[in-house]
């Protein structure tokens, strides 16, 4: 059976084998990089592991240039995206303690997301919501006068929902 | 072309066109502070050190970029200039940890020695500064991005001279971080351990792994015998530590320093070099009579052996299976002398000071180990081998210089010169020849693979029969030659390839350049390389197999070259390894 | 046959709008009513007058109707399609120069302040039908060049024009065409700049999803002029519909061979392709473009050599953005001779504004070179709303300055803008009332250059962050003395000593508010005060006599700043307040005050 990488392989090497020849070939590797975050949803190092053995571009060089471009993400998006405020009213409010749970339930850091790719984890500036204080955004959401249980309770919900 | 006149500080000069102004300044005596420049390396114009006035421009020019034309009108010491030069340069500092006495670099940083020169004694703009965990993960070289002033020497060394591409600038902007790719540690990517970067950074960035402390443990370990070897171009480099010009051998001094350090025996890698010939010049043959593949490739670079089973991994049956002399000679150090002097293995320390940095690696590579032990224990660089003297006090420059001891303490003039490039072919052909023909090879000195060339083609006649040899210094250079190789594999017989630029005397272990001296300058490796030339020319025994202590060792422990005993000991095997190295189409 | 047509704008406010929907939703109306046949619908590119958006311009009659919504839909189609009786409650009625514009379909004339040359098919033509475009004289400036003029005449012509760069810095376009063709060897690139990244801006965006053709004619004259066959449009990615028009426009120039081997019969082979940016804003700085062309990080080089010996690949390169591009065909048609009358001694032509911020009218705007900033904002944008007071005007962008009131007549060319300490740049105009903080207005810019720094040189790389730490420090009311000297000594320094534009102008919206508005950052270091109110951290708030003691505010204080008894007035305890501010939103008396 084919595995949907396996897919998204194929059709980076179709995509890369349909382009125009050397000299510049290597040219490309931005075009190619849009089309692997396409497929994939986000530059993996699957992919850019495939585009370095396809186009002889050593994976140094690409990942220079993945990490340069603001467009190019390195991690899957998660399904839920939670942005813990660390603003000044929150953090008085125990935004750390928050954050601290967050990182606990989820098993992840700040900037990094969950194996199962339901939730990622970002620190964010103020909200502009001090008076929820402590607060958190879940994709389009705040959550507000959060706190440890709160936290749980929250993941439990959207773990249920994703179901 | 005709001279064209530029001013310099108002006064009119005649120099060549088609320099650049630092070029041009340099030859008339004004030394523009500088830093990412690298005259072995593309011009990067990156850290605006070396910025110049220039008459009818708006803003400054980097001078290592900028042409110079006739009429041009130069300043490089207004008060303005120097105000922003030294504000560069403080901007470097306020993103730098401050710690330069507890720095490896302290004394050696170029930073540092500008920040002197720049006159900056107090600071103006501190601030945040970045904070990134130091990779410490490799066998033989240490990433340090905190101490990282991103001038991108190290980055376009590895790819340029090096193509290796284990390196890159990641990020961007004031979070810019040169990492390997995917931010993988160092053990796990593709890096060759050739420790070039650590060479070629101003700062300590990147540094050799430390194996300083172990030895000095093991030193003060009296349940064990202390056994060191030092590879040929320690012996032409380590007065540079001392504050020596190029182009001093120290041989003696250093076995005498080795002994005050606490060392029960000194021996001579080239003894072991002697060997490794003896067994690679009999597997030439070998091969040569349709045993193996042709054309041999050497294996005694244990950069080039690292970069080889990731890169080249198709040309695995073209490499010499002899081990390097470093590990022959610990191999016969941990089994021969062991037996010799009737204790276990396990009591014996067996200690290196090398060139190299990726001797480390070498050393823990576990194809290499002998009866379940390493042959080598620990390796320290020429730069570490020189801190231990002067940190336990030995007055190097002034001891009376001091003979190896038996039984691995003499060589040929053949196992010297192993320490340059074309060395290793030179020696290999001179005892080839003999066993080949039967007749002692007349003209000793092989004069095609001698230079600094990037590629020598050298073609030796033995009874009748051509054989076409080739030599090549840095791994770049040998990505060329092995393409050359896969087109046409009829094309040599015999290939030299050494990882470092000039061979083991431009080793990544090597001291630091002086004051004004540049990282890997030819003119300094060229004075390096005559030092063991010079050696050669003073012996009597001048080919490898004629080594008495070769001969010995065959008579008393491992019978003759290629002998069972010999291949258990003396030869290993390679295998392609992750990640796959990619060199990119050029 | 057709009696009515429809032109719909789909510029990116009008879309923001849901202008797609209202197309769906007409066809479907109009189909309801079986009248398909007998209207045309057009879709536009920016019409300009972005705040009145989404709209419908029905003609015959040149009725405009903005603001449309769903709802509007059938009653138009009923009143005016069915009935023919414009509606004039939807209608953009006031006499604006952009509504007189449009009865003069085609023209390329004045439009009192107005002078569309670069946009003057924005909002017109259908961008994805060729057909209009060669309707309009489309693709003649290119026969023209091809049949009656040499590489030479073309490059006369267009150093004669004295036409400069649109971009940023204002390079003579013909001297660095010339420069280019003067290069040997057969193998040249022609690249369109369309990274545009001013964080506000939408010049380029704009001219190419109105009239993606023009920029094309321009590039194949241009790779004529210089002798090259290959054309690239360096476009951003987070651009979609502008770089899917261009790829409608390339297919439909090459079935008509405007592109290809062979252009309209003579033996000129050309083509162009699209590459697209990856969100880096340094990519606009030439050599960092050439470099993301060329698969790397967008990081410059030095220069020289410039990319007119040496750019993409190594080979001869043209580079001119969207803009400078867009005045090519015009100036082959109507002639160096009148195109050199429009503007100033120095700046010739006109100059795109993207007009923005504190103004009655925002949207595009295109002028004569030398009209002044005070005409853009007054005549065409409309003054301020709600009698404010103008503080500044912000051209540029990151890379430019802000300009007090009395810098308002000043001519925007390139030498005058540049003497007042800002620069034309790509073309944003952003307009400040006194509710803007002019220290926080040059952190706000400086921010954003310092995280699009590429990081390879050291002043912009650590300057700038240096920089936005004592700008940060200052508005949080920890300015320390000497901050503004320090400002200025690391600002100059950069200036001259950065590797490329970006570094070399980072410090110009920091050091234009220096030079004209001093005294506002010594309030915010000395005093620790911010006069227009903005810095959060230098505010104090009060509860004043008007308090009724309702205990609001304490409840929303979230540090518990607050304290009073029910109906009385309460206090707020300046240690605790951290002024985020709730309180003065939440109370319904007008009893807090902020200062």
């Amino acid at each position: 059976m084919q595995t949907t990488t396996d897919q998204n392989r194929q059709q980076l090497i179709e995509y890369i084998n349909q382009l125009p020849d050397r000299p510049y070939r290597d040219s490309y590797l931005i075009a190619v990089l849009h089309k692997a975050q396409e497929l994939y949803g986000y530059v993996s190092r699957d992919a850019m592991d495939l585009i370095s053995s396809q186009m002889q571009i050593p994976t140094a060089h690409i990942w220079g240039v993945v990490t340069f471009y603001h467009y190019f993400r390195t991690q899957p998006p998660g399904r839920y995206q939670i942005s813990v405020c660390l603003g000044t009213a929150c953090y008085v409010k125990g935004a750390a303690e928050v954050l601290q749970a967050f990182k606990d339930r989820l098993g992840v850091e700040a900037g990094q997301i969950t194996e199962d790719g339901l939730f990622s984890l970002l620190e964010a500036r103020c909200l502009g919501a001090c008076g929820l204080a402590p607060v958190c955004m879940i994709n389009d959401k705040v959550y507000g006068q959060l706190n440890p249980d709160k936290v749980g309770r929250i993941i439990n919900d959207l773990r249920k929902a994703a179901r | 072309m005709s001279k064209i006149t530029i001013y310099i500080n108002g006064k009119p000069y005649k120099v060549e066109p088609g320099q650049t102004i630092m070029q041009a300044a340099d030859k008339l005596g004004f030394h523009i502070p500088r830093l990412c420049y690298h005259p072995k390396l593309s011009i990067e114009g990156a850290c605006r050190v070396c910025i110049v006035e220039v008459e009818g421009m708006k803003n400054y020019v980097a001078s290592c970029a900028f042409p110079v034309s006739d009429g041009m009108k130069i300043r490089t010491n207004t008060l303005e200039l120097r105000q922003a030069r030294r504000d560069i340069v403080e901007l470097l500092l306020d993103n730098h940890p401050q710690d330069c006495h507890v720095c490896e670099r302290n004394g050696t940083c170029e930073l540092q020695r500008l920040s002197y020169s720049m006159g900056i004694r107090n600071r103006h703009f501190e601030g945040q500064r970045k904070d990134y965990p130091a990779d410490e993960s490799s066998e033989a070289v240490i990433r340090d991005p905190n101490r990282c002033i991103l001038c991108g020497r190290c980055v376009r060394l590895c790819s340029e001279i090096q193509q290796i591409h284990n390196l890159s600038q990641a990020y961007r902007g004031f979070k810019t971080v040169v990492m390997p790719a995917y931010n993988i540690p160092m053990k796990d990517s593709v890096c060759s351990c050739c420790g070039q970067c650590v060479n070629v950074c101003p700062t300590a960035a990147f540094l050799e792994k430390n194996h300083t402390k172990e030895v000095f443990a093991a030193l003060n370990d009296p349940s064990l015998v202390k056994v060191v070897q030092f590879a040929p171009s320690v012996r032409a480099a380590i007065g540079e530590a001392f504050g020596l010009e190029p182009g001093h051998n120290m041989e003696g001094q250093l076995v005498a320093a080795l002994r005050r350090l606490g060392f029960d025996y000194v021996f001579d890698t080239q003894s072991g070099a002697d060997l490794t010939i003896t067994e690679e010049a009999s597997e030439f043959l070998e091969r040569l009579q349709g045993k193996g593949k042709l054309p041999m490739i050497t294996s005694c670079s244990s950069a080039w052996m690292k970069c080889m089973e990731q890169f080249h991994p198709d040309l695995i049956d073209n490499i010499s299976t002899c081990k390097s002399p470093m590990s022959m000679t610990g191999a016969m150090v941990k089994t021969y002398f062991a037996r010799r002097l009737k204790v276990s293995p396990e009591k014996i320390c067996s200690v290196a000071v090398m060139c190299c940095t990726a001797k480390k690696y070498e050393a823990a590579r576990p194809e290499l180990m002998v009866d379940g032990l390493r042959a080598v224990d620990y390796v320290v660089t020429t730069r570490e081998a020189a801190w231990m003297i002067k940190s336990a006090g030995i007055d190097f420059l002034n001891i009376i210089p001091e003979p190896f001891d038996e039984p691995l303490g003499i060589s040929s003039g053949a196992g010297v010169i192993f320490g340059t490039t074309g060395g290793v072919m030179e020696a290999a052909l001179r005892s080839a020849y003999e066993l080949f023909t039967g007749q002692t090879l007349v003209d000793i000195e092989v004069q095609a693979v001698r230079g600094f060339e990037a590629i020598k083609e050298g073609k030796v006649v033995m009874d009748g029969q051509e054989i076409r040899v080739a030599v090549t210094h840095g791994l770049g250079n040998a990505s060329k030659l092995l393409d050359m190789v896969r087109e046409d594999p009829k094309r040599y017989h015999f290939i030299e390839i050494m990882g470092c630029p000039g061979g083991c005397i431009g080793g990544g272990g090597q001291p630091y350049a002086g004051v004004n001296a540049i990282p890997l300058d030819e003119d300094a490796l060229k004075k390096r390389a005559q030092v063991l030339y010079d050696l050669d020319r003073h012996r009597t025994i001048r080919r490898s197999h004629e080594n008495p202590a070769v001969q010995r060792l065959y008579k008393e422990f491992l019978q003759r070259p290629l002998s069972p005993i010999s291949h258990k000991y003396l030869h290993t095997h390679y295998k392609a390894k992750e990640p796959r190295g990619v060199i990119p189409r050029s | 046959m057709m009696e009515y047509a429809i032109t719909i704008c789909e510029g990116p406010t009008c879309i923001g709008r849901h202008a797609d929907r209202l197309r769906a939703i007409l066809l479907e109306e109009l189909a309801k009513r079986g009248l398909k046949d007998h209207v045309r619908i057009n879709i536009s590119g920016c019409l300009g007058m972005c705040h009145k958006g989404p709209f419908l311009v029905v003609n015959p009659g040149y009725t405009i109707y903005g603001g449309v919504t769903e709802s509007d839909i059938p009653v138009i189609v009923e009143e005016h399609i069915v009935k023919d009786r414009p509606i004039a409650r939807l209608a953009v009625q006031e006499d604006h120069l952009f509504n007189r514009f449009y009865r003069i379909f085609g023209d390329v004339g004045f439009f009192g302040k107005q002078m569309r040359i670069t946009l003057r098919n924005c909002g017109i033509i259908d961008p994805e039908n060729i057909d209009d475009y060669l309707a309009l004289r489309g693709y003649e400036a290119l026969a023209k060049v091809l049949t009656e003029m040499t590489p030479q005449q073309v490059i006369a012509e267009v150093k004669q024009s004295g036409l400069r760069g649109r971009g940023g810095a204002g390079f003579p376009t013909g001297l660095k065409w010339e420069l280019t063709a003067k290069q040997p060897g057969p193998e040249k690139y022609v690249i369109c700049n369309a990274d545009e990244g001013d964080p506000g801006a939408f010049m380029d965006r704009s001219a190419i999803e109105g009239d993606p053709h023009t920029i094309l004619e321009g590039m194949i004259i241009g790779g004529y002029a210089i002798g090259s066959n290959h054309g690239i449009v360096y476009i951003r990615a987070e651009y979609p519909l502008a770089v899917r028009r261009l790829e409608i426009a390339i297919q439909q120039a090459r079935q008509h061979n405007l592109l290809g081997k062979g252009i309209l019969g003579t033996n000129f082979d050309f083509d162009i392709e699209i590459r697209l940016g990856a969100g880096a804003f340094v990519c606009g700085e030439e050599t960092a473009l050439i470099q993301s062309i060329e698969g790397a990080r967008g990081m410059p080089r030095p220069r020289p050599p410039f990319p007119a010996t040496s750019g993409l690949f190594g080979k001869p390169t043209l580079i001119n953005n969207v803009e400078t591009w867009a005045n090519i065909p015009v100036i082959i048609l109507e002639g160096a001779k009148w195109f050199s009358s429009i503007g100033t001694e120095t700046s010739k032509g006109t100059k795109v504004f993207a007009l923005a911020g504190c103004v009655v009218n925002t949207g595009l705007v295109e002028v004569p070179m030398g009209t002044t900033i005070r005409q853009v904002v007054y005549d065409i944008g409309g003054g301020i709303p709600g009698g404010k007071r103008l503080t500044a005007v912000q051209t540029g962008g990151p890379s430019g300055g802000c300009l007090p009131e009395s810098y308002l007549d000043t001519p925007v060319d390139y030498e005058s803008l540049a003497k007042a300490g800002s620069i034309m740049g790509s073309g944003g105009m952003i307009v400040m009332d006194e509710t803007a903080c002019m220290v926080d207005v040059a952190r706000f810019f400086l921010e954003f250059t310092q995280s699009e720094s590429c990081g390879k040189c050291t002043p912009c790389r650590e300057g700038t962050k240096r920089m936005l730490e004592i700008l940060e420090r200052i508005v949080q009311g920890k300015g320390r003395p000497g901050d503004i000297e320090r400002l200025e000594r690391l600002g100059n320094m950069i200036k001259k000593a950065s590797l490329c534009g970006l570094g070399q102008s980072a410090p110009n919206p920091v050091l234009s508010t220096i030079r004209h508005f001093r005294d506002e950052y010594q309030q915010h270091i000395e005093q620790k005060r911010c006069p227009a109110g903005v810095c959060k951290a230098l505010l104090t708030y009060t509860i004043t006599d008007a308090c009724v003691g309702c205990g609001a505010c304490k409840k929303v204080c979230p540090v518990g700043a607050i304290s009073g008894t029910k109906k009385e007035k309460h206090v707020i305890d300046q240690a605790k307040c951290i002024r985020c501010g709730q309180c003065y939103t939440t109370c319904k008396f007008n009893a807090i005050s902020r200062s």
